[in-house]
């Protein structure tokens, strides 16, 4: 199976669980173990490819220019992996199915589970170190999602939190080192980094590069000093524990770790870094482990101990470390994975997890007794079960292994790892299920049925088999670590063995052990002991932290962000001159190049008209109704300037946008004040006209400045004037650039004007269904309403007028390709003629006759223009590639037929939805109580033969 | 006429920007109508003042003014009166919902929050 189809089983197999919620909850889990099942299969598929040591690859390019490309690979390490991940991902999900409570929303949980399971997949299978960070950061937020999966519980809310506050810190300094070492190797594609270990190791950014991933890697598999959010994200429910916890997630630091391997190990900085964060962690881990009480909390730092073995070996940065480390992944899956869940079978029976609580479990649940009992033994190294062999393995590495300069340092603190390791693993088994049988559960423990024991007893059936007989897991260790090690280094000739003899890693390992039992001996005193220590508290320290970085961006934010806004807005005009006289004062300017051309009368005279209107609108602002004139003299003067320069396009588009603005505004106004009152001081207003001035003497300066100059670079402009017929099929350049060069553009824009209405709509409804509503329903005119509302003069002359209206849009919309004109100027004319029947009849008469809602007229533009686009796909071409020819049918004359009219027919819907939805949302809030149903266009109607006066409404009565 | 052009634009912002530094919605909402008007006038000229040359090709007229910024500004025309119409919206729904149609966050508030430092 492709490697596509892996990696997005999963992403698309999401959305089932959702889907299937209502099913049942065995058919929840059921379609869940099926897209995993297929995906483990196709995976499997592979398999010979791999066994055999191929590589395989797919890919395509995405974003080149950027160096991103969807490339996946498969190797050794990628296999063993994604075996891991689905693999135990089926036994999880099974071990859900019948762990999760009835209250619990199944088809969520496993929403989650899916896109975490792909997420990771996706980065054991990226080639693309970009596409990785991707996959990287969506583990983060999938595990956020599952460790806050019981919301109501406060635990879970803040693990959640700190998990992705600690693992998003890691992934953002990860981005940044990764982007440096692609910078490095110059691509971005692991293949090429890994080829690249001596340009990447003596470039100068290696050291940077190095610890920025080392804090991702670190972050994200729980290293000290990062180790203090797993133990909290335990707040999840215990199969999310088990999987991203212990078996998957948190090995992707390591993962990352080992697929860096070739090209960041090997020198004293990785050795030094790793190797005691490794360290540091494994002890640490260990001995916190050993006085937790509750059973999950003491796997968490189990987890967090091993999880440091594993970091250390690789950091040792020898052959035989990497391999040490693959093998005790694989064997770290298996045995922390049976114990995570066989501690949520005693709180799923016995309904504590507490181990003082606990004891005696082994005569009521002999079954759970006998996995959990493997699987620590196995933890602990024991021999004949699969810890022993790699901690042996682990213990060699060490005793070889000089930090610091002092040969007795790694072993020792290895060897102290181990005995406390030993030590909680026979207080798990000894206080948990030894011992007498007591009355006081809190429930009567029994085992469970076999979908939740059968899940562990597969994992620990492996554990033991490979603990007897490890040479059947020797050629696939081998094979991880050759992938792991590439080319740098070969993989050891060492043999798996249960017996090698009386070799230093023995006697580390028996002093381990009966370290262990000696520890278990005198655990009373010492558990004493060490809640009699001052220890600082991870979690207290991280609230601090947080609560400190909250106080420094509020001190800094909230003296900017006062909630003043026209402090902002001066603020931000200010910066922009002065920003701009610093360029202009820096900058030179060069000769005026163009003549200025003669200013002819009727330019001035249009000028004059403008600037009055303006300034009028300066100092009348206050009469609110006035100014409103006095920005329709604006905009016409702007329209009549666009014709000036031969815009025509702008001109018919400028005008009929000022008509509806005008309305729009009117219909706001009916709501707000008329005037505005006096309220700022002569100072502030002085200040404020300093400040306006000084802008807009800049804008003349710049403006008046540009204007004598030809541009600098040659425009792209010469290629739309020279291409436009022949490529585009038209002559109106503008129009062509609009639905063919720049279609897509053209399409993002009416997007958003679609979505601009649709957002009026939805403020309408929020106001509407709020308290707002109430008000608005019994508010009293603030000023006389016209008797005749629906004049019959105005109705007669929109009715007369509204086909011509709609049949002037159908010729500009028509015309638009060749001439001025086109969807947008279409659009907006069509539009007005149906606000010209809403403000003749009334709201309630035209809405009652109305038989299309705008919405499905935005989205059906939207899709038209869409859907255009795509058609080009199926003749081969880029998204948005236009075609057209020419027909004659006669006894008309040849014309015209292009796939830009389709596209441009989008266009036209999507703005006669939104105009309209716009306006009429306005309207609505018009509407009140009691406001009768107008079952006539106008109020006086002599056809109707009413008595004239009786039937005029009462002047409460409002138009549109 | 290039000087009449630019005024035009120096004066549509200096109102423009005294009517968005006043205190209430409405002129604040007129004074961005302003500056959008200012802006659009703004790019269009930045294809430089052709009269009587519009980009509608015809055989044998070499000249024409420049297409680009007028297709750009055609849109942006449209766009912002989706954007007047939001904004205008939002003044509306806060002036219903409390009865004042202040831009600025109410005195003791803002000082409150200055405070905080």
């Amino acid at each position: 199976m492709s490697l596509f189809i892996i990696v997005a089983l999963p992403f698309l197999g999401a959305l089932l669980p959702g889907l299937m919620n209502t099913a049942g909850r065995a058919a929840c889990a059921g379609v869940t173990f099926t897209v995993t099942a297929a995906a483990l299969i196709g995976l499997l598929t592979n398999a010979p490819a791999v066994l055999s040591g191929q590589v395989v690859t797919a890919g395509f390019e995405w974003l080149p220019l950027l160096g991103l490309n969807v490339t996946l690979m498969l190797d050794g390490l990628g296999f063993f992996f994604a075996c891991l991940i689905l693999g135990i991902g089926l036994l999880i999900i099974t071990y859900a199915r019948f762990y999760l409570s009835r209250d619990d929303n199944m088809g969520e949980f496993f929403t989650y589970l899916l896109l975490f399971q792909g997420a990771m997949v996706g980065i054991v299978l990226s080639d693309n170190i970009l596409l990785l960070l991707v996959f990287w950061e969506l583990t983060s937020l999938s595990s956020f999602l599952l460790i806050g999966y019981w919301k109501h519980l406060p635990e879970g809310r803040q693990g959640a939190r700190m998990a992705l506050t600690v693992t998003g810190m890691g992934g953002l300094a990860m981005i940044g080192g990764m982007l440096m070492l692609g910078q490095i190797a110059g691509s971005y594609d692991l293949s090429v980094i890994l080829q690249n270990r001596e340009a990447i190791q003596e470039s100068p950014l290696y050291l940077p590069a190095l610890i920025l991933i080392l804090l991702g890697c670190f972050t994200k598999s729980a290293q000290f000093p990062f180790h203090f959010w797993l133990p909290h994200a335990m707040a999840a429910p215990t199969p999310v524990s088990a999987y991203l916890h212990s078996a998957t997630m948190v090995k992707a630091g390591i993962f990352l770790m080992a697929r860096m391997w070739p090209v960041l190990s090997g020198t004293p900085e990785w050795f030094v870094i790793v190797t005691t964060a490794g360290l540091v962690t494994m002890v640490l881990g260990a001995v916190i482990a050993l006085f937790k009480h509750d059973l999950k909390a003491l796997l968490a730092f189990s987890t967090v101990s091993h999880l440091g073995l594993i970091t250390m070996l690789l950091g040792t940065g020898t052959a035989f470390g990497a391999m040490a480390a693959v093998f005790h992944i694989l064997n770290h899956a298996t045995f922390k994975a049976a114990l995570f869940m066989s501690a949520g079978i005693v709180d799923h029976e016995a309904h504590t997890r507490d181990i003082r609580r606990l004891g005696g479990l082994r005569r009521l649940m002999p079954v759970t007794f006998v996995i959990a009992t493997l699987a620590a033994l196995s933890m602990a190294g024991i021999p004949l079960l699969n810890g022993f062999l790699s901690k042996e393995m682990m213990l060699e590495e060490a005793w070889r292994t000089e930090l610091y300069g002092a040969p007795w340092l790694v072993p020792a603190l290895a060897t102290l790892g181990s005995l406390f390791s030993a030590a909680y693993c026979f207080r798990l088994i000894g206080h948990t299920f030894l011992g007498p049988v007591r009355d006081d559960y809190p429930a009567r423990p029994h085992d469970p049925g076999a979908g939740m024991w059968l899940p562990p007893a597969i994992l620990v059936v492996m554990v033991v088999v490979i603990g007897i007989a490890p040479f059947l897991a020797e050629p696939f260790v081998k094979l991880v670590t050759a992938s792991v090690l590439g080319e740098a280094a070969e993989v050891p000739k060492a043999y798996f063995k249960i017996w090698h003899g009386l070799v230093p890693a023995l006697y580390m390992s028996i002093a381990a052990v009966v370290g262990g039992l000696i520890v278990m001996a005198i655990f009373a005193p010492m558990l004493r002991l060490w809640d009699a220590a001052p220890r600082p508290e991870a979690k207290a320290i991280f609230d601090r932290l947080i609560a400190a970085v909250v106080r420094l961006a509020e001190r800094i934010a909230l003296p900017l962000h006062n909630g003043a806004f026209t402090r902002y807005g001066a603020v931000f005009a200010v910066t922009v001159f002065v920003v701009g006289y610093y360029a202009w004062s820096t900058g030179t300017v060069g000769p005026a190049t163009r003549a200025p051309q003669p200013a002819d009368p009727v330019a001035i005279a249009g000028w004059l008209m403008l600037v009055a209107a303006t300034l009028g609108m300066v100092f009348l602002h206050r009469n609110r109704l006035l100014s409103l004139i006095l920005i329709g003299i604006v905009g016409l003067m702007v329209s009549v300037g666009f014709v000036f320069f031969s815009a025509p396009d702008l001109a018919m588009t400028q005008i009929t946008v000022e008509v509806v603005t005008i309305i729009l505004l009117l219909l706001a106004l009916n709501f707000l004040p008329n005037r505005t009152p006096i309220e700022s001081t002569v100072l502030h207003r002085t200040r404020d006209a300093v400040v306006s001035v000084a802008g807009g003497l800049a804008a003349t300066a710049l403006a008046y400045h540009y204007l004598l100059r030809d541009a600098v670079v040659t425009p792209i402009s010469e290629f739309h004037l020279a291409n436009s017929y022949k490529g585009g099929g038209g002559t109106n350049v503008v129009n062509v650039i609009l639905v063919d060069f720049r279609g897509f553009d053209t399409f993002g824009e009416i997007i958003v004007l679609g979505i601009a209405a649709l957002l009026i709509y939805a403020l309408t409804e929020a106001l509407l269904n709020g308290p707002v509503r109430a008000r608005l329903l019994n508010r009293l005119p603030d000023q006389p309403r016209a008797g005749d509302m629906h004049p019959m003069m105005m109705v007669i002359l929109t009715r007369v007028t509204m086909p011509v209206v709609l049949m002037v849009g159908f010729f500009i919309f028509l015309r638009g390709h060749n001439e001025p004109g086109g969807g947008f100027i279409a659009g907006l004319v069509v539009s007005i003629a149906v606000v010209m029947q809403y403000m003749a009849s009334g709201f309630g008469w035209a809405s009652a006759r109305l038989r299309y809602p705008y919405h499905g007229i935005i989205g059906t533009g939207v899709l038209i223009a869409g859907l255009t686009g795509i058609g080009s796909w199926f003749v081969g071409k880029p998204f948005m590639t236009t075609d057209f020819t020419y027909v004659r049918i006669p006894p008309f004359n040849e014309f015209e037929l292009a796939t830009a009219m389709l596209f441009d027919l989008g266009v036209f819907l999507t703005v006669v939805g939104a105009v309209m939805l716009s306006l009429e949302s306005f309207s609505r809030l018009a509407r009140r109580a009691h406001m009768p149903d107008v079952e006539h266009p106008m109020d006086i109607d002599p056809s109707r033969g009413d008595p004239p006066v009786a039937s005029v409404p009462t002047p409460a009565k409002e138009g549109v | 006429m290039e000087f009449l052009v630019a005024s035009a634009i120096g004066i549509l912002t200096a109102s423009g920007l005294y009517l968005v530094l006043r205190l209430r919605t409405f002129p604040v909402i007129m004074g961005i109508s302003l500056l959008t008007y200012a802006v659009n006038v703004f790019l269009f000229a930045s294809g430089r003042l052709v009269i009587g040359a519009p980009p509608v090709l015809v055989k044998g007229v070499e000249t024409y003014s420049d297409p680009l910024p007028q297709a750009l500004v055609l849109t942006a025309i449209v766009i912002s009166f989706g954007m007047t119409a939001v904004v205008v919206m939002i003044g509306l729904g806060a002036y219903l919902g409390s009865d004042d149609d202040h831009v600025n966050d109410p005195a003791d508030e803002v000082a409150q929050r200055g405070d905080a430092s």
